[in-house]
């Protein structure tokens, strides 16, 4: 009797997280494409009374007067910031994770990038909006690029040093003693054992800078480097005419950060622990 | 003998330089720039004068300011708040998906999702869900005879705050979770068998086993989650933008106001650093808590 209670209470409480993780973002779904009238019904029938899918497609077209033309530039922009600024950081915090791994002694410097990756994003904001400002790279994509450096940096250099310290290091000082260079070692023996992780890290720096708002919305001003969380807000900002067409966008630009996160499943604990939150 | 050290102290340094510059050149440099703004009566859109020296009189301001004190207990209540359910939910859930049952995977995948959400379409999947006009939260709460008609739960200064700590506590709880179940998989089975068979209660084992595995991720998830609360901005600024009556005006979003609002870059450099101390204090924890979890780790290993 006492485990039938117990296994009731199990099943109950899984249907409540459930439901309670589904239900705010199925309401989004649906008013996606459900028509205006049918959401303003009182009392409301959940289910449009006709499904409407013609939102996504208005997203979807570059034909003037749609909201795809910003959506799609807002789009493309998103892609080429988050891409551009994870290989930068990549490349550069692929030699700084090794020689935190390697070499001993440095990891003052490894903390104070972390620490100072945890500062309000309020403290450095003036002064890289006046850096921006005097070389011109205000509402520029390689001006959003430069700044989301500061943040993917010393996540990933974090990140791929826990990784590094975890592969075997003789083989590495065996190819040392056969005269291999540190960058040749770093090259051909160290990134092929760590390639599988290499991808995870990066990706967790691509949703960070893909996710971003604060800075991008204070850089950009118009479709020529503003990136979808300022076009979504600015879209709630507006007076805007129709709310369904603000789901669907809201659900495009969740596509990718969902579909990342379910691959990443097994690697998202341990990036999660190395300080990947996300404010 | 000694060369070869040098040598190879050169070789760590040449690795790490690009990283370094790059992260001195974004960060170290625009906060000493912040500090000396807030020294300042710098305006945001320059008039072309070198602003002037003003000494402490930002921050004497700002600690005297019943705007900013209001807005420094708004923020402190969001985070404890926030922070303390997301803990309780978190822990809860983590303790739900270590058990056996049908459908276990399917529901730890479900749990990553709010999560992964963009912080700002969950802002606005929350706007829409408590809209005014048709909101599925109105409807579902008429519908079950909670509330007799539709209110405007973020054009209410009594409400609006709270559905906001809502909005941050579904998305945030699954950082919690996940860490706290990380710990929990972790657990061999045969010490909770082992206690069984000596007679232990459900609460001592609790206690004595499963507590002690997960205090370590839990208290790194939930410095993590305060550090993130206190800053928080993204949410308020699509969700209510500080209003109605500047009932959601939390810090950050105060500084943003008065440098790019009210274009005085001085003053909100000088709130920026204020709120920049707050934080240390919590990074701090943070920096020590990691420190002891890596001198473990290492004694682990050897």
């Amino acid at each position: 009797m006492k485990a039938k209670i117990r296994t009731v209470a199990k099943y109950l409480a899984a249907l409540l997280v459930a439901v309670s993780v589904l239900a705010p973002m199925s309401w989004l779904f649906l008013m996606s494409v459900s028509a205006t009238s049918d959401l303003t019904r009182i009392p409301l029938e959940w289910l449009p009374r006709q499904w409407d899918f013609t939102r996504y497609g208005r997203l979807l077209s570059l034909a003037p007067d749609q909201p795809g033309t910003l959506f799609l530039h807002a789009l493309g922009n998103s892609l080429i910031v988050a891409t551009g600024a994870t290989v930068i950081c990549l490349l550069l915090a692929i030699p700084a994770a090794f020689s935190f791994s390697r070499y001993r002694g440095r990891d003052g410097w490894l903390f104070a990038s972390l620490a100072i990756y945890m500062v309000p994003p309020v403290a450095f904001v003036l002064p890289l909006y006046f850096l921006l400002q005097h070389f011109d790279l205000l509402n520029t994509r390689p001006g959003l690029i430069i700044v989301y450096c500061s943040l993917i940096l010393p996540f990933l250099t974090w990140m791929l040093k826990n990784q590094f310290d975890t592969l075997p290091r003789d083989i590495e000082q065996a190819a040392r003693l056969d005269g291999l260079r540190v960058w040749q070692v770093l090259l051909r023996i160290t990134l092929p054992l760590a390639k599988p992780v290499l991808g995870a890290a990066a990706l967790f720096g691509w949703l960070l800078a893909w996710d971003e708002f604060f800075y991008a919305l204070l850089f950009t001003s118009n479709i020529a480097a503003q990136t979808l969380p300022v076009t979504i807000a600015g879209f709630t900002a507006g007076r805007a005419t129709d709310d369904g067409l603000i789901a669907a966008v809201g659900i495009l630009a969740s596509v990718p950060p969902l579909f990342i996160a379910i691959w990443l499943q097994k690697t998202l604990v341990s990036g999660l622990a190395s300080g990947g939150s996300k404010g | 003998m000694l060369s070869l050290r040098q040598r190879e102290q050169r070789q760590a340094w040449v690795l790490l330089a690009p990283m370094l510059l790059v992260m001195l050149l974004l960060t170290a440099w625009p906060l000493l720039r912040t500090i000396w703004l807030s020294f300042t009566d710098a305006a945001l859109i320059g008039s072309g004068e070198a602003p002037g020296w003003v000494g402490l009189e930002n921050y004497l301001y700002a600690i005297t300011d019943a705007d900013f004190q209001s807005s420094l207990w708004r923020t402190l209540y969001f985070t404890v708040v926030s922070v303390a359910i997301e803990g309780v939910i978190g822990v809860l859930v983590a303790l739900l998906l270590n058990q056996k049952f049908v459908g276990r995977n399917m529901l730890r995948v479900l749990v990553i999702l709010p999560w992964a959400l963009p912080t700002i379409v969950n802002a606005m999947m929350w706007r829409l869900n408590f809209n005014p006009d048709y909101g599925s939260i109105n409807a579902l709460l008429t519908q079950l005879g909670i509330i007799d008609g539709y209110r405007s739960w973020l054009g209410s200064p009594d409400s609006a705050l709270n559905a906001v700590m809502l909005a941050d506590i579904w998305k945030n709880y699954p950082l919690v979770t996940l860490l706290v179940l990380a710990a929990l998989q972790s657990i061999p089975d045969d010490l909770y068998e082992a206690a069984r068979l000596d007679g232990a209660s459900a609460w001592r084992r609790f206690h004595a086993i499963t507590f002690p595995a997960i205090v370590g991720p839990l208290s790194v998830a939930l410095v993590l989650r305060t550090i993130d609360a206190f800053k928080i901005f993204d949410i308020i600024y699509v969700m209510t933008r500080g209003g109605p009556v500047d009932s959601t005006k939390t810090l950050s979003f105060y500084v943003y106001q008065e440098s790019f609002s009210y274009l005085r870059a001085g003053s909100g450099a000088a709130y920026a650093m204020l709120m920049t101390l707050l934080c240390a204090v919590l990074i701090t924890i943070y920096m020590l808590l990691l420190w002891r979890q890596r001198r473990r780790g290492s004694a682990d290993e050897g």
